[in-house]
């Protein structure tokens, strides 16, 4: 099966190396980089914005450009986060708190360097789990029914809203709200049209390009519309010969890494868990287990190396779940398996046979993908800095623009772009009252899923309720959700109340606060993950 | 505390107040919307049954926010500082994205894809304080060659330069 396996992988480079495949993979990878580096901008809303492009393209190359935005971000991020102190996208937030001080020590190269090196190693790493693991998670997933879909679905959903940023509640009432959303238009059973308000345009369901750009695009520009000058100060100098790092560094930064990726690929193969938290996790971990943990914050590298493998681990992973069950583990990959049923890709188990081609050209492009970035990274490094400077007075009007015709491009709809101008408020709302939003698409993406695969349970197994827990499989998805749910509770509990200045986890929020209280940028909450 | 005033009337408990009774208030027209629509039974659901059903989880939620308002404080928001509920209501930034849309959705329908361009950068760009309308114009101006030369002539969108109604 290996064989079998490293066989079609072979044939995966060879799609992915056409000369086509490869030209969109590239550009997927440079627009991320540069939305990476980019505030006020995520891969979610990158992702949106570039969707409608594809339709007229063929799918593979299609999702390539769009995994490609997808990971070229998280290049970007950190190299905003270690030279220019900027937290543009919450899973790297943490990198500046040890990358940053390092720059200041004249030190940014190699923290990039490092960083680079690790993201490589742990990309690398998720993509073999992702070549193995695969086939064999297809193979459990032949045996899903109704209820063990639905019980890993509800898995997800209750991992994805409780343990994104901020408190579980809030974030398990938008999942809600995105199951809610998902809702509108015909139901499939019976017709009847549900909360279309009389509109027949509402009929076929919200279009997701249009909630996705309402909540991550026009919502964002919304709250820091007057509130955002520009963004960088240029003076990042980085040149090439400062970035390789003298083996010393790297043996400081060797199992750190090992660790980060460590985290990174259990997180990634839990549906539901943000990149956020992972990164954070991973910071944490190593600042415990570190015998000098009074270094961090002041430049460790180790601070810098851990965080960003797990994050590149875990995007590769995540892609498992996604492909092989059809169940998101994030926004970004709820966004991206919208992208292949646009597209006409079902995905589930049978994607890896019946798409053969799309499934391991994907594989095959994450490689070339990484390798093109590192390439890219070194000389756009300076590009990227020049660019942040731009005002975000001239940026937002230009990106509304982008989004007003992407999304009528999509199915050539004004009425579409009204609702974008709906969900924008919506989700200004939201973010104003502190709800995470990101929980919102991944609930509207599986809304659909859940109905169908609950309502079919339940007909099958004659109305009982005890469906879902005589099968082991669908028994131990549940068991787990009750777990999650029983630790949420237990940890709410254990934390004592307080008042006045808030308390910070293991260490790692005091110096963060301070990080991004110190400087005149903007945030991006619940927009990451 | 000079902190907590200094917020108005959106702050840690408030704001879980109005966001639990907002949850709450979904849920309940989701509920009782949902009811209009065929509820069924488990073994025959209706089309009605899941809204209903997310109706109910949406409420307790929503009370849930607001009944733990106070003590949310304690809880830890990973990455979310205090800073821009200091800010001041942002009118002149949110009437301009927003009326922007607007012009675009109206004036694409009556008046073709350049106009529409032009309203939706010129219109949000002048959100922002620090845009004059000289600057505005020439960014819409730019925008609008941009919107011509990529998405008509390029990508071919099915959207007209120009259209009378």
């Amino acid at each position: 099966m290996i064989e079998q396996s490293l066989q079609a992988l072979w044939q995966g480079f060879g799609v992915a190396l056409l000369p086509y495949n490869l030209m969109w993979s590239f550009f997927g990878v440079l627009v991320g980089n540069l939305i990476g580096v980019l505030p006020g901008m995520g891969p979610l809303s990158a992702i949106s914005i570039l969707l409608p492009l594809t339709y007229s393209m063929h799918p593979i190359p299609a999702i390539l450009m769009l995994a490609g935005i997808f990971y070229g971000s998280q290049y970007g991020g950190a190299i905003g986060a270690i030279l220019l102190n900027l937290p543009c996208h919450p899973p790297h937030a943490v990198t500046c708190l040890d990358g940053y001080p390092l720059t200041k020590k004249g030190k940014g190269g190699t923290a990039l360097g490092i960083t680079m090196i690790c993201s490589f190693f742990a990309a690398s790493c998720g993509i073999i789990v992702m070549i193995f693991a695969s086939p064999l998670l297809v193979r459990v997933a032949f045996e899903f029914g109704p209820a063990e879909l639905f019980s890993i679905m509800l898995l997800g959903l209750l991992a994805g809203g409780t343990m994104s940023n901020g408190p579980p509640m809030k974030g398990a009432a938008m999942v809600v709200m995105g199951l809610l959303i998902g809702v509108v238009g015909t139901d499939v059973n019976s017709g009847t049209m549900r909360f279309t308000f009389g509109l027949i345009n509402l009929d076929d369901g919200i279009e997701i390009v249009a909630l996705a750009l309402g909540l991550f695009g026009v919502a964002d520009f919304l709250r820091n519309v007057n509130r955002m000058q520009s963004v960088g100060t240029g003076n990042a100098n980085v040149r090439l010969r400062d970035m390789r790092p003298s083996w010393a560094e790297i043996r400081q930064a060797f199992f750190p890494m090992l660790r980060g990726t460590g985290v990174g690929t259990l997180f990634g193969a839990m549906p539901g868990t943000g990149p956020t938290i992972t990164t954070f996790i991973a910071y944490a971990l190593e600042k415990k287990i570190s015998r000098t943990p009074d270094r961090f914050g002041c430049g460790a590298l180790e601070g810098v190396a851990a965080p960003e493998a797990a994050s590149h681990s875990k995007t590769q992973v995540d892609f498992i779940p996604t492909m092989s069950l059809g169940i998101p583990g994030d926004a970004t990959m709820a966004l991206l398996l919208g992208a292949l049923l646009l597209h006409g890709i079902q995905p589930g188990p049978q994607l890896i046979t019946e798409h053969a081609d799309l499934f391991w050209g994907l594989i095959a492009s994450f490689w070339i993908g990484n390798v093109l970035l590192i390439v890219l990274n070194v000389p756009l490094i300076q590009v990227w800095v020049k660019v942040l400077q731009v005002p975000y007075r001239y940026l937002y009007p230009c990106a509304l623009f982008f989004i007003a015709v992407g999304v009528y491009s999509t199915n050539n709809s004004l009425f579409e772009v009204g609702e974008v101008l709906v969900f924008g408020v919506m989700g200004a709302v939201f973010l104003a009252l502190k709800f995470p939003i990101a929980p919102i698409l991944l609930g509207f993406v599986l809304g659909p899923m859940v109905e169908e695969n609950f309502r079919r349970a339940l007909t099958l197994a004659h109305g009982h309720m005890s469906v879902f827990v005589t099968s082991p499989i669908s028994a131990g998805f549940v068991a787990a959700s009750a777990l999650l749910i029983l630790a949420q509770i237990y940890f709410r509990l254990r934390r004592p109340p307080q008042t006045g200045t808030r308390r910070p986890a293991g260490g790692v929020a005091p110096a963060m606060g301070k990080t991004v209280m110190g400087k005149t940028v903007m945030r991006k909450t619940g927009t990451g993950d | 505390m000079a902190d907590q005033a200094r917020r108005g009337f959106i702050n840690d408990y408030t704001r879980d107040y109005y966001g639990g009774g907002l949850m709450s208030l979904i849920g309940l027209f989701a509920f009782v919307q949902g009811t209009h629509y065929d509820v069924g039974s488990l073994t025959q659901m209706g089309p009605g049954f899941f809204p209903a059903a997310l109706g109910v989880i949406l409420v307790v939620l929503g009370v849930g926010i607001a009944g733990s308002a106070r003590r949310s404080q304690a809880l830890v928001e990973l990455d979310i500082p205090e800073e821009e509920a200091h800010h001041a209501p942002e009118w002149r930034g949110w009437i301009c994205i927003l009326s922007g849309i607007v012009a675009f959705v109206v004036l694409g329908r009556w008046g073709g894809l350049l106009p529409a361009t032009f309203a939706v950068v010129f219109i949000s760009a002048m959100g922002d304080r620090g845009n004059s309308w000289k600057s505005a114009l020439i960014l819409s101006l730019a925008m609008s060659a941009l919107a011509v030369l990529i998405f008509w002539w390029a990508l071919k969108l099915q959207f007209p330069l120009f259209s009378w109604g």
